[in-house]
Order: structure tokens, then sequence, then C-alpha cells
């Protein structure tokens, strides 16, 4: 017996030994993953974890890279205090790099001055408020991921198409919500539309009754939303309490699984619009689903899992490129122009926006966010709310 | 005003205030027993929103599918887990602080709350995301031009009076209420009657967290969407609403609730600017009532409570 441990303890020692000249082989790179990985939206921050670290493994796994890659995951839980110390925390490790930052816009915004004061280069892989990218000069913050401008002009021309004309508007009263009224009424009143009620609400507000009762009043064809799933799903479903017909349209803030989840079949014929196409249309669509499919990971990578796998895979090719030092990677990323990536070729503005203008129309039909040019909506088999 | 939208907007306020009553039912019972303020109690209606969801997904695999049988069942074991755990909460934490200083019960309840509410968050499977609570009640509805009446709504009212005035009867026409009017009015004399003093207060504790579980399932069933911080927000709604109906005083609390909800649509339908600021609007009113009436609406008589 005490052989045998003997035996057992050596061989451990010697596979220990192998293991560490293995990594002594590659010195080992920091990067940060930040996203909310708890709270309403988590299913999104969760999906863009995986994703992102679905980037880091394949590079780990890749025998030509230079470095090994070690993601450091952090919470922001969407909240914008909460991301400041995180990003916080990020920046003033220095053998972090760079990162992949943030699903939410008010977490975005809240931390630039954070990275720029660290100078930490942080590419942003899911928020949409156009002030991220520019509301500031900063070098440090890219985004590949478009902004909510693009996204509202398609959804008013769209929707106005469609034949509605008049609008009550519900945003909650953070950055993201205001951001989405200010663009989504300046495209409507240039299509020819109207707005006829806006309603600022709280981002964990749970009754929305009084407001919904006095859109019914005002008879609107058609709600537009600004705002996340979580509430989303209860005004979506307090506005079929008060017997409200009319269309239900969101941004692509409600683009997620778990939107369909709180709601059941009260989701069906929901309208939403996000930037970039649907993950099976992109050029490295297939390839970025059998790679995350066959890594097992236990959720899916939701809307945004795409971007985030784009935004630390340029990073991680930055990085074997110039080398781990923020100040280089920071300067080459302000020469993306036309690179290769599974969202498409990205090139990155003055201000470091990637300047993606396909915006994707998305309707719900049996369950599933389906893209509208292929759902039965589209061919006339059935019909919008009017 | 159209007639049918003034009926909804009153209807959606009656059905608020219900809830916000219930939770200030417990507060004012907890006060009136003890004299202390129980923090933790809307984190306690989450607890209960979640046993509730749970009893339901329990019964599901079991295969009963009967939605009467389901509601009875969510009700009556997420009232009765409460119950207990108020009883418990009672017994080990807010007893032995008796005789401290009240401002150590309020912290201690503040921080039994945040523990609640964080635990319900991490080692409920997947509990930081909103889970859908089911529709089990009739889903029926009647449209008078632009007023539209649930039947689940009108059940969900009706069951919150009926938990109303069985307190209420309970309170005023029973041995059990009789002993915890004793002890709220005077403890050393209630005792030397022969009053049990712990069992009453471990009673009445469970009596105001079980109207906290009832009125989480009523949450869930209402707006069939629950999460781990709707206990938080509900919580100081109802302690608002029991402080301003007059803590100590179960009709004060009742009549806080509504107020409150009252002010609440009040502020987003009447006013002007945006109803973003409603909850500013019912707040500052509040505040304007305690400097008008310090003891609140219906002042605690000295020689009568609860």
């Amino acid at each position: 017996m005490k052989t045998f441990a003997r035996v057992l303890f050596a061989s451990a020692l010697a596979l220990g030994l192998a293991a560490g000249s293995a990594q002594a082989a590659k010195k080992t790179v920091k990067v940060v993953f930040i996203g909310p990985l708890t709270g309403g939206v988590s299913a999104n921050g969760i999906g863009g974890r995986n994703s992102a670290d679905l980037a880091v493994r394949l590079r780990n796994a890749d025998s030509k890279a230079k470095y090994h890659y070690e993601m450091v995951v952090l919470d922001d839980e969407c909240k914008p205090n909460v991301a400041v110390q995180v990003a916080t925390k990020a920046a003033s490790d220095p053998a972090i790099i760079a990162g992949a930052t943030h699903y939410c816009s008010t977490t975005a915004i809240a931390t630039v001055d954070t990275y720029h004061k660290f100078g930490l280069p942080v590419i942003v892989w899911g928020a949409v408020l156009p002030d991220i990218t520019y509301g500031n000069d900063y070098k440090e913050i890219h985004r590949v991921n478009g902004t909510m401008i693009n996204q509202n002009d398609v959804n008013a021309k769209f929707s106005i198409g469609q034949g509605y004309k008049t609008f009550a508007v519900i945003h909650d009263t953070t950055d993201y919500g205001k951001g989405h009224l200010k663009y989504f009424s300046e495209y409507v009143a240039k299509y020819g539309g109207r707005i006829i009620g806006t309603f600022g609400v709280t981002a964990d507000q749970q009754d929305f009754n009084a407001e919904l009762t006095q859109i019914k009043s005002l008879n609107p064809d058609a709600i537009y939303f600004g705002g996340l799933t979580p509430i989303g799903v209860r005004i979506r479903s307090q506005m079929d309490k008060l017997g409200i017909k009319a269309e239900f349209i969101g941004t692509s803030g409600i683009v997620s699984d778990a939107f369909i989840q709180g709601l059941g079949p009260l989701a069906e014929g929901a309208l939403a619009f996000r930037e970039g196409a649907p993950v099976d249309k992109l050029p490295g669509g297939k390839f970025f689903t059998a790679k995350y499919a066959e890594a097992g990971y236990a959720e899916g990578p939701e809307a945004y899992g795409a971007f985030a796998f784009a935004a630390m895979n340029l990073i991680l090719d930055t990085i074997e490129r110039v080398g781990p030092n923020r100040a280089k990677v920071t300067a080459a990323l302000e020469h993306v122009s036309n690179v290769d990536s599974i969202v498409g070729p990205i090139s990155f503005d003055a201000h470091g926006q990637n300047t993606v203008a396909a915006i994707t129309k998305y309707v719900v039909q049996d369950g599933k966010w389906v893209v509208w040019e292929d759902s039965e909506y589209a061919s006339g088999k059935r019909k919008l709310a009017k | 005003m159209d007639a049918g939208l003034l009926a909804q907007f009153v209807a959606n306020g009656l059905m608020l205030g219900m809830m916000y009553a219930l939770v200030a039912v417990g507060f004012t019972l907890f006060f009136g027993v003890l004299d202390v303020i129980k923090f933790s109690h809307g984190d306690v209606l989450t607890v209960g929103a979640f046993t509730g969801y749970s009893v339901y997904l329990g019964l599901k695999l079991l295969g009963a599918a009967n939605p009467w049988l389901q509601v009875a069942a969510v009700i009556l074991v997420a009232c009765a887990a409460m119950g207990l755990l108020g009883a418990l909460i009672a017994r080990y934490l807010v007893m032995p602080l008796k005789s401290a200083p009240p401002l150590n019960v309020l912290l201690v309840t503040l921080m039994l709350g945040t523990v609640l509410r964080e635990s319900v968050r991490l080692f409920y499977p997947d509990g930081a995301n909103p889970k859908r609570f089911p529709r089990l009640l009739p889903t029926d509805a009647v449209a008078l031009g632009d007023f539209n009446l649930r039947l689940d709504s009108v059940l969900l009212f009706l069951g919150g009076l009926a938990v109303i005035v069985a307190i209420h009867m309970l309170i005023n026409r029973s041995k059990l209420g009789l002993a915890i009017r004793a002890v709220a009015q005077d403890e050393e004399t209630a005792r030397t009657m022969g009053i049990n003093f712990s069992l009453v207060v471990l009673v009445t504790f469970a009596l105001g967290s079980a109207a906290a579980a009832f009125a989480g399932v009523m949450n869930g069933l209402y707006y069939n969407e629950i999460n781990f911080g709707m206990g938080l927000w509900l919580g100081v709604i109802g302690f608002s609403a029991a402080i301003v109906g007059g803590l100590g005083n179960i009709y004060g609390a009742i009549l806080g609730g509504f107020l409150f909800a009252a002010l609440q649509t009040v502020g987003a339908v009447a006013l002007p600017f945006a109803s973003a600021y409603k909850d500013v609007f019912a707040f500052a009113v509040v505040i304007a009532i305690m400097a008008w009436r310090p003891t609140g609406l219906i002042a605690e008589k000295s020689s009568e409570r609860v």
C-alpha cells in the first residue's frame, strides 16, 4: 500500500512538473470580461460570458498562439455603481491587458471614464447607447455592436410602413431608455408617425396599470417600449390584463429568450430590432454555433453572444500581434479596418465605433425570435395586432 | 374623464391598496404586541411567494393539474411556512432582544431581510432571474367600455379582503385575540392574568408573516411574475402605510395601504408631469401627512392597541 501511495505521489509530481513546464513555455496573459451575470438580464450576460470564454478556449487550444490567456470574469449586475467598482478592479490590475465589457448601456456609459483614467483598452460587446463611443474622445473605448440610432431608424420606418401611425412610448428613465425615446421620437416624426403619449418608468417598477390605463384611453396603434427584458415582460403581461390590443414593439433590449420564457404564448407577435445579422446568418455563424455546442455550455449564447465572441477574439488577435501591453493594444485598435470576424468585417471609426449598418427585424413566432423576412407574418399567413 | 377609465383606475388602485394593506397589517401587529419594527417583513413576503411557486412546481411534477387545488395548496403551504418562519424569527431574534433598545431589533431584522433576499437570489435555482408565476385563476374578463374587469383580479381582491376580515375577527372576537390585545395593552398585567406571553407573541408574528405570504402569492398571481427583490419595495411601502395610518392600529394600516395606492395612482394619472415621479409624489405626500399628524391618521389610543 505504501509503495502504491509513493508511486501515486511520484507520478502526480511528474504530471505537475510536466504541466508546469507546458505553462512556462507560454506566458500567461490576463484579459477581462464584464457583463451582467446576476439580475434580470443575467441570461444575456451569461451568454456573453460563455461566448467570450469560448474565444479564449479556442485560442488556448491553438498551438500557434504566442500566449496562454486567462479570462477574469466580473459581474456588473447591470447597475452603474457596481459596474464602476468592478471596472476599477479590473483596470487597476496591471496584469489585465484588455477587456470585453458590458451589455447594459447604463453600465457601459458609467465606466468609460474609469477605463480612460487607467488606460485599459476595452471593446463593448452589447450596450447600444450612442454616447458610449460618440460622447467622448477616449482612445480606450471601442464597440463591436451598433448603436441605437440605426435601430430606431429602421424601427420607425418599418412600423409606420406596417400601418401603425400613432405610438405610445414607455421607456425606463435610465440613459438607455431615454436614448431610445430620443431617437425613436426623431425618426417617427421623420417618417410621418405621431407619438401621442410618453411614459417614463423606473427600471424596477412592478405595476404599470396606471400608465397602461392611460395608454388605453389614448388608443394608440402600437406601444413602443424602450427598456430591458424584465419590465418588458411585466408591461406586455399587464397590457393583456387590461385588454389592450395594440401591437407591442420593443428594442434590442428585449431580444432574449428570457422575454419569451417570461411571457409564454403572450410573447407571440411582439416586434423588436437588433443591429447585426442573426447568428445563423452571420459569415462565421455556423463555426460559432458548432464550437459553442461542442464546448457544452449549460446556457445559450443569447442575442449578443456572437458580439462578445467577436470582441474577445479581436482583443486576443491584437495582443498576439502587438504583445501584452495596454498602450500598444490601444494604439493597434485605433487602426482596425475591415478585419474579418464572425459578425462580419469590423471597422472602427474615429470614436472606436464599429460601422455596422445592418439592422435585423425580429418577430416572436411560436415561442422563438424569428427574422421578419422569414416569418409567417411577413408572408401574410399571420397578422400583427392592429 | 370617461367613466370606464375612472373605474379602471379605481380598480387598479384597490388591487394595489389591498397588497399594501396586507403588508402594513403585519407591521402594525408586530408593533402592537412587542413595540418592535420588523424590517425583514417585505423579504418574508418574497420567500412566501417563492415557496408558493415551488409548491406549484412540485404539484405539477406530481401531476396534480386541478387549478383550484393548486391555488389552495400554494396559498396554504406558503402561509403555513411563512407563519412558521415568522414565529422562528420572533423566538430566536426578536424576543431575546426584547429588553434591548428597539433600534437593535430594527437593525437585526433589517440584516435578516438582506440575508433572506440574497439567499433567494443565490440559492434558489436560477434565483437571480424573474420567474413566471402561473395563471391559476380563471381569466374571464368583462369589458365595459374602457373598463376591463378580470375575474382573477376580483377573486384576488376578495381573497385579500377575507384575510383582513379574518384577522379582524380573530383579534376582536376570539379568546386568542383577547390575549393579543391584553399583551398589547400591558404585558405585566397580562402575564399576571395567566396569559402565556411568549405564545401570544409567537402567534402574532406567525399571523403577520402568514398575511405577508398571502400578499406575496397574491402579487405573483396578479402580475404573473415574481423576483427576489419584490419584497424590498413592498416592505418600504407597507411600512410607510402602517406609519401614516397610525402604527399599532389595524384600521390605520388598512387605510394607509389604500391611501398610498391612491396617491401612486393619482401621481401617475392626474399630475401634469411624467409618471416617472409618481413614487416621489406619493412619498412626499406621506411626509406632509406625517408632519401634520405625527402619530398617524388614526392615532393609537394609549389604552387600546391592535
